[in-house]
C-alpha cells in the first residue's frame, strides 16, 4: 500500500535536516504505529506524506499503491487514497462544517472520476456516520472546528475520515487531548474502518491508545530514522522502560 | 488663497455645462445646494477626508472615458428577484425598458415630474439630509448632486411593500457623466426594499436620501457593476426614527475607481443601521468605503462590516466613524473593516474612529489586514479539495460576516454566488 524509502527531508527554509532515511512499507490491511520521543520527526512525516509546504525531500521516495506521492499536490493525494488526520485540526471560521465535508467528499468523487453525491444522499450518509461518533447536528452546522473542544476536533477528523474512505489512513498523535472515554470514541471510529483494502499508520507517544487500536507493526523512531521494528510488544516495551535503552541500543 | 482659488476654478469647469435650474420647491433647492457648493468649493487631495483617495478624476470637467464591459451571458445581478425595475441609460430613465411604476403601498415619482410644483412630501428630504450630513465633515460632491442632479426618483412606502424596487443603471456610452438622486422615505411602519445594480456611466455621482419613520423598515441592496474603468462616487445620507431599521449593503466588484459614502443619524431611540460592504478588486481597483455614524437616540444599534479583497496592487480604503452624542445612553456600535491581502502588491489604508460623548455606552472597532490562511489552506487540500475552491471558500468565509448583513437569503445567495464567479475568474 504505502512503500517510503529512503526518505530525507529538511526544513524548505533553513538547513535543519529532521528525517535522515525513513524506510517502511506498509501492506494492505495492515495497522503499523509510529513512536519515538519528541522531535524524532514523526509529525514531519507525516505532513511531508500529505504534502504540506516547508518541507524539502532531498531524497527518498514514497509512493501509494506504486503512485509517486511526493510529486502530487496535497488534494491529489487526498484523492489518490491518502488521509492525514491532524494533530491540531485547523479552524476555518465561515466556513460551515457540513459545506467543507461535502466539498471534500464530492471533489474526491469529481477527481475520480464518480458521480457527485447528491445533498440528499450526503446528508444521510454523514448523519449516520456522525452518530456513531457522537457528533450532533449542531457540530455539523458549525464552521469547521471553532469552538469545538479538543475531544470534538478529534472526532470530527474521524468523522471526515469515515465520510472520504481513503485507503491510507495517517494518525497523527489522535490521542493527544483526549481523555479516556473520548480515545474509546475515537478508537472505535477507527477500528469501524479498519477492514482488508485500508491501511493504517498511527503516530502517537503512549502506548495506551495502541491498547485500543492494536496494531500488526510497530516502529521506534529516533533522530529522523525508524532505529527498531517489531510487534505489538515494542511499544509495551517502551511504555515499560521509555526510549532510552532503545536509543543506545541503536547508537 | 492659492487652494482656495483652485477649488473655485475647478468648480467653475466642472459645473460649466451644468444648470441649477427649475422652479418651486425643486429650484429651490438646487440653487441654496449651488450656493452652498459656491462657498465649499470642490474637494482636493489636500483635504483631509480625501487623503487616501484621489477625487480628481471626479472634480476634473469631462469624465475620464470608462470602456464598455461585456458581461457575456451572465444575467445581471438581482435579476431574478421579482421588483419594480427602472432602468437608467448613461444616468437618464430610460421608461421604454422600464416597468410601469406601479407598486401597492408606495409612490413612485421621476424627479422631473415635481420641478415646478410648490409642495410635495420630498421638499423636506430632498437636500435636507445631504445639507444635514455636511457637518461636521463637507461632502462637496454630494452637493453638486444636489444642486444638478435632474435625475433620480422621490420614493414613499406608505405600507410594507410586496416587491423590491430596482434600479437598474446601464452604461452604454465611454463618455458619459452622470448625476442621479433618489429621495425616499419609509412611512411609520411601511417597509421597503430598494436593489440598485450597474456601473451608470463612464462617471456617476450619486446621491439617496432616505427618511426611515419611526417604526419603519429599510433594506438597501447594491452591486456597483462589473466595469473596470467606471468612477463612482456615491452617498447615502439616511435619518433613522425610533425603532426603526435601516439596513444597506454594497458589493463592488472591479470599477476604476469608489468612494461610497455613507451618513446616517439614529434620532430616535432604539433604532438599528447596519451598513455593510463587500469589495473585490484586481489592479487599478481603488475602493473607499466612507462611513459617518452619529447616536442620538436611546439605546440604538449600529453595525458597520466591510470586507475587501485585494490583489494585483489594488487599494483599499475604509474611513468609518461611530459619534456618539451626550445622551445617547446604552448605544451599543460595532465597527469591523478588514482586509484580505492576496499578495504582497495591494494595500488597504483603515481610518476607525470613535467619539463618544456618554459615559453607559458600548462600542468597539477593529481593522485588519491579512494574507490567506495557509494552514487553513492546506487542512483543505489534503481532504482532497483543490487548492483554487479552497481558497475560494477561504476568501467567502472572510467575506461571510458582511455577506450575513442581507437579510433575504435568496438575495444574499445571488450576492455570493457572483462573487464565487469573481473569484473563479481572479485565480492566481
Amino acid at each position: 500500500m504505502l512503500e517510503i524509502k529512503n526518505l530525507h527531508v529538511k526544513l524548505e527554509e533553513e538547513d535543519k535536516v529532521i528525517l535522515r532515511g525513513v524506510d517502511l512499507t506498509i501492506g494492505a490491511g495492515e495497522v503499523h504505529a509510529i513512536m519515538g520521543p519528541n522531535g524524532s520527526g514523526k509529525s514531519t512525516l507525516s505532513y511531508v506524506l500529505a504534502g504540506r509546504e516547508g518541507y524539502e525531500v532531498t531524497e527518498g521516495s514514497a509512493t501509494l499503491e506504486g503512485e509517486e506521492l511526493l510529486e502530487m499536490e496535497p488534494e491529489e493525494r487526498a484523492a489518490a487514497g491518502l488521509f492525514l488526520a491532524f494533530q491540531y485540526p485547523v479552524e476555518i471560521p465561515g466556513v460551515g462544517n457540513m459545506t467543507f465535508l461535502r466539498t471534500a467528499v464530492n471533489a474526491q468523487r469529481k477527481a475520480r472520476g464518480e458521480e457527485e453525491l447528491s445533498a440528499g444522499d450526503f446528508l444521510k450518509i454523514v448523519r449516520e456516520k456522525a452518530k456513531t461518533l457522537k457528533i450532533d447536528s449542531e457540530m455539523l452546522k458549525r464552521p469547521v472546528n471553532v469552538g469545538f473542544s479538543g475531544g470534538e476536533k478529534k472526532r470530527n477528523e474521524i468523522l471526515q475520515m469515515a465520510m472520504l474512505e481513503p485507503k491510507m489512513c495517517v494518525l497523527d498523535e489522535t490521542d493527544s487531548g483526549l481523555d479516556v472515554d473520548a480515545m474509546k470514541l475515537v478508537s472505535e471510529g477507527v477500528n469501524a474502518l479498519r477492514d482488508q483494502g485500508r491501511s493504517f499508520l498511527v503516530i502517537t507517544h503512549y502506548q495506551r491508545l495502541l491498547d485500543h487500536i492494536k496494531p500488526d507493526f510497530v516502529h521506534i523512531m529516533a533522530a529522523g530514522r525508524i532505529i527498531k521494528s517489531g510487534g505489538p510488544e515494542l511499544a509495551l516495551e517502551v511504555e515499560t522502560n521509555g526510549y532510552a535503552d532503545l536509543l543506545a541500543e541503536a547508537q | 488663497m492659492a487652494l482656495a482659488q483652485a477649488k473655485t476654478d475647478t468648480l467653475r469647469a466642472r459645473t460649466a455645462d451644468l444648470s441649477a435650474g427649475g422652479s418651486g420647491w425643486l429650484g429651490a433647492a438646487r440653487r441654496d445646494a449651488a450656493a452652498r457648493l459656491a462657498a465649499m468649493g470642490l474637494p482636493t487631495k489636500r483635504d483631509e477626508y480625501w487623503r487616501y483617495t484621489d477625487p480628481a478624476s471626479l472634480t476634473q470637467a469631462a469624465p475620464i472615458p470608462a470602456a464598455l464591459f461585456d458581461a457575456g451571458d451572465e444575467a445581471p445581478v438581482f435579476d431574478g428577484i421579482e421588483a419594480v425595475k427602472l432602468v437608467f441609460v448613461d444616468g437618464v430613465f430610460d421608461a421604454g425598458q422600464s416597468d410601469d411604476p406601479a407598486l401597492a403601498g408606495v409612490e413612485i415619482t421621476h424627479l422631473s415630474a415635481v420641478d415646478g410644483v410648490d409642495i410635495h412630501w420630498a421638499r423636506d428630504i430632498y437636500g435636507v439630509l445631504e445639507t444635514r450630513g455636511q457637518i461636521p465633515v463637507q461632502r462637496p460632491l454630494a452637493t453638486l448632486n444636489t444642486a444638478y442632479a435632474t435625475e433620480g426618483f422621490l420614493i414613499r412606502a406608505t405600507a410594507k411593500a410586496e416587491r423590491p424596487v430596482s434600479f437598474i443603471y446601464l452604461h452604454q456610452s465611454e463618455t458619459s457623466d452622470a448625476l442621479i438622486h433618489h429621495c425616499i422615505k419609509i412611512d411609520q411602519g411601511a417597509e421597503l426594499t430598494v436593489l440598485e445594480n450597474g456601473p451608470a456611466a463612464a462617471r456617476v455621482t450619486k446621491v439617496m436620501e432616505v427618511e426611515v419613520a419611526d417604526g419603519a423598515r429599510f433594506h438597501h441592496i447594491r452591486a456597483q457593476g462589473r466595469d473596470h474603468e467606471r468612477r463612482a462616487v456615491t452617498h447615502v445620507f439616511a435619518r433613522v426614527g425610533a425603532g426603526a431599521l435601516f439596513k444597506s449593503f454594497t458589493l463592488t466588484a472591479n470599477g476604476c475607481l469608489t468612494r461610497n459614502e455613507q451618513v446616517i443619524e439614529l434620532v430616535g431611540d432604539d433604532g438599528v443601521a447596519h451598513v455593510a460592504g463587500a469589495a473585490v478588486g484586481d489592479g487599478t481597483f481603488h475602493h473607499d468605503d466612507t462611513v459617518f455614524m452619529t447616536h442620538e437616540g436611546l439605546r440604538c444599534e449600529s453595525r458597520q462590516v466591510f470586507k475587501k479583497v485585494l490583489m494585483n496592487g489594488a487599494v483599499g480604503v475604509f474611513q468609518g466613524k461611530i459619534l456618539v452624542k451626550p445622551g445617547a445612553q446604552k448605544t451599543d456600535g460595532y465597527q469591523i473593516s478588514q482586509s484580505l491581502l492576496l499578495d504582497g502588491d495591494s494595500q488597504f489604508l483603515a481610518k476607525p474612529e470613535l467619539e463618544i460623548y456618554a459615559d453607559d455606552v458600548k462600542c468597539s472597532h477593529g481593522s485588519t489586514s491579512g494574507a490567506i490562511d495557509e494552514t487553513a489552506l492546506f487542512y483543505l487540500q489534503s481532504r482532497g479539495v483543490p487548492k483554487r475552491v479552497a481558497q475560494s471558500l477561504l476568501v467567502l468565509a472572510f467575506l461571510a460576516e458582511a455577506i450575513g448583513e442581507i437579510e433575504d437569503e435568496t438575495i444574499a445567495e445571488d450576492i455570493r454566488s457572483r462573487l464565487e464567479g469573481w473569484l473563479q475568474r481572479h485565480e492566481h
